[in-house]
């Protein structure tokens, strides 16, 4: 009881206080809305825009969590190809290393060109590129880095690599693949964020924070943001949810 | 022929390794009759090891032969039950699910009730009982080694393979399990080869130890263990088994490549023998 309590009250705590910071700072320095808005600003901005945040917000998360999702099964996949070959490892890394170094801001106008007007379609595609780099990395590790002592204890009993795969292989993975998922659901966010704002079609909360923008409401632009925080918090907790479920063997108890 | 289970036939093997090759065996010739229990000595790093996975088949032999049963040995077989020295348990399993593992991949005519019943009778045995639902990371490494050697088991395996099985506990508990180990094969007879650093575990559980040489190993010497069954601690003190430790200690230093003079005389052997009545 106190541990949920803990749990769920410490981070509230912490919450609070960073916003009462905030508010104190913009208060102390007597900051204008343009320069800097208060939390207390931002509040009926949520109100006042209510619909349009509901709206926007479930836009924003459905394409984040598609683009997740196809991250989660591409990465997946080419990290156990470069797991189990050698060959496809030494020659996959350059071109993946040299593919997530490449701005994504850069790429969205061109994305935004080839696919014109699938909306969308695009969003969900920079989502994914942008964060599809870590789970194909600690994938690959993660099996490639397998103790061959892992393999012999089913290898020794006539087991196919299948089999291996499934038993051993995949859950020894899992912890790491959670580890990597967790960076790639704030990484999602970006890509999201950036499709709606660096090529606008007036779709998610990128959108809002655009119109924000032009009609020099700063306030809703602060919302926005907040907002964008919460929900990435929000995906974040249901991964930790799901690695909870499935990998919550490796987490050890304290102490 | 027939009654062999375990037989090498003149097996050689090296590692390629980024220095070259490393010969580990050498023309090593083994036979261990059906349902009997071989034990192998050997300095460390000489090849033990090596020699399991050439016959469970987890390695091919360079040259030579490896055969089972009758069976020429090209790939793992599910008759075969294998605790090796390092003993991997799967973290995100149970204690039981772990020691059931084996049943996920061999056919068996056991209904899920007699496995699980036998895994909790092995897990008995081996004293690890009321561990059944604790994780691998909430135990020993004495009691994962036990754990291994249950799932080693848990299949009726026609030939057991145990790699330095007892190595991390102590003397009580493994002297426990030496005569776990007689009581097992009293009641279900299966052939065994012991891989041990142990010289008194070697002589209390063989019907022959074998001393392998240094690397690359051969067969050095065989010493068949006479001592009828059912065995008990205190036939390790008898003067004969004693003659035979001495024996095997002196083929050890010979193997290590100690210069040491023949095998020292009668109360010599005694004296570096165990002290008597010290245990068991
Ligand atoms: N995968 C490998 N690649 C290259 N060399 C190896 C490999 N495995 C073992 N060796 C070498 O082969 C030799 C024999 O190894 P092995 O593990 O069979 O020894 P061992 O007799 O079991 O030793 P110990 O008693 O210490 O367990 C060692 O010198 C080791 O360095
Ligand atoms: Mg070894």
């Amino acid at each position: 009881m106190s541990g949920t309590l803990r749990k769920v009250g410490v981070p509230i705590l912490f919450i609070a206080i960073v916003l009462a910071l905030w508010e104190w700072a913009v208060w102390v320095n007597d900051l204008p809305d343009y320069r800097m808005a208060s939390p207390s600003d931002l509040v009926p901005k949520f109100w006042q825009f209510r619909e349009l945040f509901l709206i926007y917000s479930w836009q924003t998360l459905w394409r984040t969590a598609a683009g997740l999702g196809l991250a989660v099964v591409v990465g997946t996949a080419i990290g156990m190809v470069m797991g189990f070959s050698r060959v496809a490892r030494e020659g996959l890394y350059p071109l993946l290393v040299g593919f997530n170094a490449i701005p994504k801001a850069t790429v969205v106008p061109i994305v935004a060109l080839i696919f014109v007007g699938r909306h969308d379609f695009n969003t969900i595609l920079i989502a994914f590129m942008i964060s599809f780099f870590p789970i194909a990395v600690s994938v690959s590790i993660g099996l490639s880095t397998l103790e061959p002592e892992y393999r012999d204890i089913l290898r020794s009993l006539g087991a196919s690599n299948l089999t291996i795969f499934w038993k051993i292989a995949l859950p020894k993975t899992l912890p790491e693949f959670f580890g990597a998922l967790k960076v790639a659901v704030t990484l999602a966010f970006i890509g999201t964020n950036l499709m709606e704002i660096v090529s606008p079609h007036g779709r998610g909360l990128g959108a809002l924070f655009d119109s924000g923008r032009i009609s020099a409401d700063y306030p809703l632009m602060f919302a926005v943001l907040l907002m964008l925080a919460i929900l990435g918090i929000a995906l974040f907790y249901v991964v930790v949810f799901l690695e909870r479920i499935f990998a919550g063997w490796a987490e050890r108890a304290p102490g | 022929m027939t009654d062999l289970t375990i037989e090498l036939r003149e097996v050689s093997h090296a590692y390629r390794t980024a220095a070259g090759k490393l010969p580990v065996l050498d023309n090593l010739s083994i036979k261990v009759p059906k349902n009997s229990f071989c034990a192998v000595v050997g300095p460390s790093g000489c090849g033990k090891s090596t020699l399991t996975r050439l016959v469970s088949g987890l390695m091919i032999p360079d040259e030579g032969q490896v055969w089972l049963s009758n069976h020429q040995v090209t790939s793992p077989r599910p008759t075969v039950g294998m605790a090796f020295q390092n003993p991997v348990l799967l973290e995100w399993r149970t204690i039981l699910q772990n020691v059931l593992l084996p049943m996920e991949i061999v056919k068996t005519k056991m209904t899920k009730d007699e496995q699980m019943a036998r895994a909790r009778h092995l897990l008995d045995l081996v004293g690890l009982t009321g561990f059944e639902d604790k994780r691998p990371s909430e135990l020993s490494g004495g009691m994962r080694q036990r754990a291994s050697l249950c799932r080693s088991l848990i299949h009726r395996p026609e030939v057991l393979i145990l790699d330095e099985p007892f190595g991390a506990l102590d003397a009580f508990t493994r002297e426990d399990l030496w005569c776990t180990m007689h009581d097992l094969r009293a009641e279900e007879p299966f052939t065994c080869l012991l891989i041990t650093h142990d010289l008194r575990e070697s002589v209390f559980l063989a019907d022959q130890v074998i001393v392998l040489s240094g690397r690359p190993a051969h067969a050095q010497h065989i010493l068949n263990v006479d001592i009828p069954a059912p065995r008990t601690l205190d036939d390790l003190y008898t003067p004969k088994a004693v003659e035979m430790l001495a024996t095997l200690r002196h083929e050890i230093q010979v193997a290590q490549g100690r210069s040491v003079a023949e095998p020292a005389a009668k109360p010599a052997a005694h004296a570096r023998g165990p002290i008597p009545g010290a245990m068991g």
